[in-house]
């Protein structure tokens, strides 16, 4: 997932194209509204739900659901740099686990959370489609494939130069 | 409907059915017992339990009965050893994520869960792990959600989105899944109105109303205390029930003598207040008509509707009448009337409501009820449900009580108009009655107002004339009703109604969240809006007056007491307020 940088007035503005495509259309255009509005966002916190229950006269309790059951969407706010862990199985028996402890280790935190500095954030997923380079970690739209644990502090060195 | 018809055979048994049936009802057309645990008719069809999987022939793997389609020629087998032992498996499974509390659990003897483990024969618990976290919330007045319990079947999750509210939704996913509003919040911090829709879905103990007995026993067993018990109009609809009466006995008579046996000082009908409603709502009615105020005119003794409205259709706050609900008008005059005349203090009554409704319980601790003196109007509400185990626990046989009535004094007369407001259609007819007389200004011969009664359709009007003039009315029930019609109101589409009547639960009070819960086998067959009903309309019958200015006491307290309807002390003892609420407090969600 990509994170497109935009001043809260163009996130607004940009919002509410996504929810007056949508408006009225109820349940069956739930997942392509917290999609697009996941886009501008890069999560989904409370208000941004309640505006899309609005629009789409759905409940919040609804809309939380779909939130929470789906690991695609997000409650809370992607770093600058989001680091996402494939631990589908290729990933997973080349021993991605390791990459996740090492990550969460050398940042502080765990997955799911972001850095007290909103730089880094941390998730995991199932498969990314790109099993010929197992163990992978995306860190936004950069693929690291082949992966050992001993690689992970100098990526992230990297990122905090960069930032 | 000229359903074509199919022949399938079950367990060797050939029927010929509707080919719209499912499986589980072509098995019940056969006479044959498929279990259920997640369906609930009208309510839920989504065969996620899988306790009604049966074996199609022909069918690569077993099927959930519940939402199988028949068709022609098809076999079914519901009991062969395949099927008897996956069933088992997944009780097996269900009950090792459950706590297994039964014999202090709430709905003991009347669980879903229960029933089935016994009639599977599952002696034990098979496996053994860690179970999923799981929230006890009792934070409101009304609900109590104990998710260590919960099944996650999915009947509350539909019974609230049917009723179009929606606070309660499956959360998260796999192991961790719970049911629960939005974040998780309590009930209590979310828009719900208590209608108790979903505790009367919940096939186990994981809905139940806040138990409130105790307060009643210890009011008894305290001699300081002066405790007077009323009871709402649909109750003796619905307690038989609890005693293994048929659905739809009218159980009034016996009823009251247990009422009376309880050790309580005073035993009245909530009906007195239903007459007395009448009289005020009425009155408000044929002033709104008169001096041009806001209309239509829409009812206000159904607890969860006013929430309703209050959370979801602010704008109609005006058209509601400022009339309490029955109980309440009741409640207010026990403690100023009955006390005065009775030499009581007021702070000594403890004024106890049994209702069909969980929706009362927070309804009595809205700050608009309680009096300058900052006692309550109702001090305890207690449900159907509660009173009928208040009764178990007295030790009396229901079944061989005699057949008695309220206490007579003062507040203790009713008409036949006060017994039909426990039916959807029932408040309507019962203001008809009244208001027709006083503008025909005469004992009108015919005042039964059937086209307002009945479920069939879930929003019923009917067109009088009653003076000369015509009066449009309108009744809905169950919330979703409510939405559908004021919709309408609000867009234009309808808007000569002078007055409405609303109900927040299908088919009326008979049916409110409070009454005693009946399970979803036993639902198939019987629609209970309809046979509760008619043991109010058999009451309603053989009452000597059936209309609500008749009724002497209540005449008797305006001449003594009260002054003329909706004059200045009717309105500071007997009429409310009400205001909007916020949907999603962001103090609440963003926690």
């Amino acid at each position: 997932m990509s994170i497109i940088k935009m001043t809260p007035e163009e996130q607004s503005a940009k919002f509410e194209e996504v929810l007056s495509k949508f408006r009225g259309q109820g349940q069956k255009a739930l997942m392509a509204t917290l999609q697009q509005s996941q886009e501008i966002y890069g999560y989904l916190p409370l208000p941004v739900q309640r505006k899309v229950a609005e629009a789409l006269d759905v409940s919040v309790a609804e809309v939380y659901g779909v939130v929470s059951f789906y690991s695609f969407f997000s409650l809370k706010p992607k770093g600058e740099y989001a680091f996402n862990v494939c631990l589908g199985t290729a990933c997973y028996v080349k021993g991605s686990q390791a990459l996740l402890d090492k990550i969460e280790a050398s940042l502080g935190i765990k997955q799911g959370d972001v850095t007290e500095d909103t730089k880094f954030s941390i998730s995991a997923c199932r498969c990314v489609g790109a099993c010929g380079l197992a163990p992978v970690v995306l860190v936004n739209d950069d693929v690291y494939g082949r992966l050992t644990p001993d690689e992970i502090p100098g990526i992230i060195a990297k990122y905090k130069e960069e930032a | 409907m000229a359903d074509n018809m199919v022949n399938v055979t079950i367990d060797g048994v050939k029927v010929s059915v509707p080919s719209s049936y499912t499986v589980l009802e072509a098995a019940r057309a056969a006479g044959i017992k498929i279990p259920t645990l997640c369906f609930l008719k009208d309510v839920n069809q989504i065969g996620a339990c899988r306790v009604c999987l049966v074996e199609v022939e022909g069918a690569r793997a077993l099927a959930a009965a519940c939402v199988m389609p028949v068709n022609e020629g098809m076999v079914v087998h519901t009991n062969s050893a395949k099927v008897r032992q996956t069933r088992k498996n997944t009780l097996e499974m269900i009950l090792s994520d459950h706590n297994v509390d039964c014999l202090s659990c709430i709905r003991n003897g009347n669980c879903e869960l229960q029933s089935l483990t016994e009639e599977y024969g599952i002696r034990k618990v098979t496996f053994k792990g860690i179970k999923s976290q799981s929230v006890l919330d009792d934070k409101s007045f009304s609900i109590v959600r104990d998710g260590s319990k919960c099944v996650k079947c999915g009947r509350c999750v539909a019974a609230c989105k049917k009723q179009s509210i929606g606070v309660l939704s499956f959360l998260n996913r796999g192991f961790e899944t719970s049911v629960g509003p939005a974040y998780d919040i309590s009930m209590a911090d979310a828009p719900c109105i208590y209608c108790g829709q979903c505790i009367v879905s919940c096939p186990v103990g994981a809905l139940h109303e806040k138990e409130e007995t105790d307060k009643v026993w210890d009011a008894i067993n305290d001699p300081s205390k002066h405790v007077v018990m009323q009871v709402a109009p649909a109750v003796r609809a619905g307690i038989g029930e609890e005693f293994g009466l048929p659905i739809g006995t009218r159980a009034t008579g016996k009823m009251f003598a247990a009422m009376h046996r309880l050790g309580v000082d005073k035993v009245y009908d909530t009906n007195f207040g239903a007459d007395l409603t009448i009289m005020e709502e009425g009155t408000e009615l044929l002033g709104r008509l008169k001096n041009g105020g806001v209309l239509p005119m829409i009812t206000s003794c159904s607890p969860g509707w006013i929430r309703f409205c209050e959370f979801y259709f602010p704008e109609f706050i005006p058209n509601l009448s400022s009339c309490k609900s029955p109980h309440e008008m009741e409640g207010a005059l026990i403690k100023t009337y009955y006390a005065e005349k009775n030499g009581i203090d007021p702070k000594d009554i403890v004024v106890v409501s049994v209702m069909p409704c969980t929706s009362k319980k927070t309804e009595a601790a809205r700050e608009q009820l309680v009096n300058k003196d900052g006692l309550r109007d109702v001090d305890i509400v207690l449900t159907t449900r509660e009173l009928a185990r208040m009764i178990k626990q007295a030790g009396l046989n229901f079944n061989s009580l005699p057949d008695e009535g309220p206490d007579t004094d003062l507040l203790g007369e009713y008409t036949g108009a006060g017994v039909i407001f426990g039916a959807t259609g029932g408040v309507m007819e019962a203001a008809l009655r009244t208001v027709a007389d006083i503008l025909e200004e005469k004992d009108l011969p015919n005042f039964e107002y059937t086209q307002v009664r009945g479920v069939e359709a879930d929003v019923k009007e009917a067109t009088l004339t009653l003076a000369g003039k015509e009066i449009k009315v309108a009744v809905a029930h169950s919330t979703a009703a409510a939405r559908e019609l004021l919709t309408k109101i609000k867009n234009g589409e309808a808007n000569d109604y002078a007055f409405i009547e609303i109900m927040g639960c299908s088919g009326g009070c008979v049916c409110g969240g409070g009454q005693p819960i009946v399970p979803a086998q036993d639902l198939m067959d019987i629609d209970i809006r309809a046979e509760r009903a008619k043991a109010l309309y058999e009451e309603d019958k053989v009452m000597p007056e059936r209309k609500s200015h008749k009724n002497s006491q209540v005449m008797q307290l305006y001449k003594d007491f009260l002054g003329e309807p909706n004059g200045h002390k009717a309105h500071e003892l007997l009429h409310t307020t009400y205001g909007q609420r916020e949907i999603s407090p962001d103090s609440v969600l963003e926690k």
